[in-house]
């Protein structure tokens, strides 16, 4: 029989131990204001300094030593083409060697051994792959300091992000599918086209794009392989040369990104450069938002049509 | 060829389709099935029962070699000899995508793939190269006409699988392996995962397939097995303790382990 000065016990204790639940959450939150409100103040700082001196001619113009005539046209048409060159050579390695890992290596200590170098390779200064890039690509490959140099720098860089991102979404897939597939009499091949490709697009495409995100505003590699500071042309437009060495000529034309053209104004005396770097600044910022909603938004669509 | 062993009491004329003969499957260093030999008769059900650890799936995934997907698993001896043309499916020439054409499985949870109700059907027939979509539309349509869905589906083939219910969804996997004709079914506790209403309506559909396919069927449930098959096997740690015709079976059990099991003394 439940007495009523059993009850009072009971509910002493639970209140005793609730005491921790409010405590943890007003720690959590705390946490969590450390990271967000850093991001805000700081963004938001950026944008009451940079938005007011955004234009259209701030996105048309070339860089200048007069600040408020400088723009950022050579930079994020850099920006966007080395882009194009990263997720033209980083996907498809990423993805494949994901989808290789997964489904067609056999478990053994080689396998392992690579598993492991893979995850490390995410942890690597970008710094020491610029060095390797400067070795490889621009002086041994002799691709020069140019647009292919850096895409395939930020390619390496983000291929490990790749990798896993490709590896974990293919695991998120239940095994019944899997062996659902095989049991219809499916080949590798047909089970990973037909089967598994679909099925994790949504989180291979985040996290291609989370990626990229990391990639867009990376900036000491490029340095590394010697991007230039100061540029006033624009690499000649993908693919409009005269076939069919014409059509790859932007590849090999030095560039620079959104990232160093930051870096050099904010290493500028004048106070007006401070104000460009911070309006270029928020156009990174934007830009790399922009991609992660796009992930987000991505990742939405693509999995409303998967149930299991 | 025609079976004249003492099994054959009151089933007449069975022909073998399969014979499991003497069969020895290890998971790394684990023992999983020890000399196992049964035959396997053509255009019956033939149930297999025993407590959960006892192999009995285990002996089911050796039929489409699933076991191949995994590493670490072998076939340590023995073989399944499949009828008419003699062939060893366990024999290291033959190739596991081979097998799986010849003998199609329903798992235990129903798992369409995420694509629409046509699409499972036909994913089948695909892997085998129809592409032709007459062809594909009516061996689509006679693929779930025997899974007695079509006539809840016909209206929505377009859709997601998964949209389905759990019972309709196991139709669909039945489907799925009805639509490449094959010679053998393999069912993994097919209605574990369902309802008492959508097991009786699998179970009908399991008891009307016979006539155009021979079913092996793995259950958890012994009166599963007595209302639905013609032979049971009854396996423990490993080995095939007895088989023979299911009435037999359950009414007059030759061996005490299988009698132990089968009037729930030990199990």
């Amino acid at each position: 029989m439940l007495k009523a000065a059993d009850l009072e016990a009971i509910r002493a204790i639970i209140a005793r131990a609730k005491r921790w639940d409010l405590f943890f959450s007003l720690l959590g939150i705390l946490s969590l204001m450390v990271g967000v409100l850093t991001f805000t103040v700081l963004f938001v700082d950026m944008a009451i300094q940079g938005v007011p001196r955004l234009s259209l001619d701030f996105f048309t113009s070339f860089p200048s030593r007069r600040a408020e005539n400088a723009g950022i046209l050579s930079a994020w048409v850099g920006t966007v083409l080395v882009m194009m060159v990263t997720a033209l050579s980083a996907v498809p390695l990423g993805v494949a060697a994901g989808v290789y890992l997964e489904e067609y290596a056999p478990k053994n200590w080689m396998t392992d051994i690579i598993e492991i170098n893979i995850s490390n390779l995410a942890g690597i200064p970008s710094i020491v792959y610029g060095l390797l890039a400067l070795g490889l690509f621009v002086y041994y490959f002799g691709f020069g300091q140019s647009i292919l140099s850096a895409g395939l720098t930020l390619a390496l860089l983000i291929l490990p992000v790749i990798i896993v991102a490709t590896r974990e979404a293919i695991r998120a897939i239940p095994q019944s599918i899997h062996e659902g597939s095989y049991a219809c009499g499916a080949t590798t091949w047909q089970t990973v086209s037909d089967h598994i490709l679909p099925y994790s697009s949504a989180g291979i495409l985040t996290g291609v794009i989370i990626g990229m995100a990391r990639a867009i505003g990376e900036t000491a590699p490029i340095i590394t392989i010697g991007a230039l500071t100061f540029i006033a042309f624009l690499p000649t437009a993908p693919f409009a040369g005269d076939p069919p060495a014409g059509l790859f000529e932007w590849i090999f034309a030095p560039f620079t990104v959104m990232p160093i053209q930051m870096f050099n104004w904010t290493s500028r005396p004048e106070a007006a450069f401070t104000v460009n770097a911070a309006a270029a600044g928020f156009v990174l910022v934007f830009m790399t938002l922009a991609m992660n909603g796009l992930a987000i938004y991505v990742r939405y669509r693509l999995r409303k049509n998967i149930k299991w | 060829m025609q079976i004249q062993t003492g099994l054959e009491a009151g089933v007449e004329g069975a022909l073998l389709k399969a014979d499991v003969r003497e069969l020895d499957f290890y998971y790394g260093a684990f023992h999983a099935l020890k000399r196992v030999s049964m035959p396997i008769y053509d255009h019956k059900v033939t149930a297999l029962i025993g407590p959960s650890g006892c192999g009995k799936s285990t002996l089911l995934r050796c039929f489409n070699r699933m076991h191949d997907l995994y590493p670490g698993n072998r076939y340590a001896g023995g073989g399944i000899v499949l009828f008419p043309d003699d062939t060893n499916l366990l024999a290291p020439g033959v190739d596991p995508i081979e097998v799986r054409m010849r003998i199609s499985m329903v798992f235990q949870k129903p798992n369409p793939f995420p694509k629409s109700i046509y699409e499972n059907v036909a994913y089948s027939l695909r892997v085998r190269g129809m592409s032709n979509k007459n062809e594909l539309d009516d061996r689509v349509e006679s693929a779930l006409k025997g899974a007695a869905l079509w006539n809840e589906v016909s209206n929505r083939l377009k859709e997601l699988g998964a949209n389905l219910s759990g019972g309709q969804q196991q139709r669909l996997c039945i489907a799925r392996a009805l639509a490449s004709d094959p010679e053998i079914i393999l069912f993994d506790e097919p209605t574990s995962a369902l309802d008492p209403i959508a097991t009786a309506s699998i179970e009908e559909l399991i008891t009307e397939l016979k006539e155009k396919v021979t079913i092996l069927i793995v259950t958890h449930n012994m009166q599963q097995a007595a209302r639905i098959s013609d032979y049971t096997g009854y396996m423990y740690l490993g080995e095939m303790v007895e088989f023979g015709v299911t009435d037999q079976i359950f009414i007059k059990p030759q061996k005490k382990a299988t009698e132990d099991y089968i009037t729930g003394r030990f199990g």
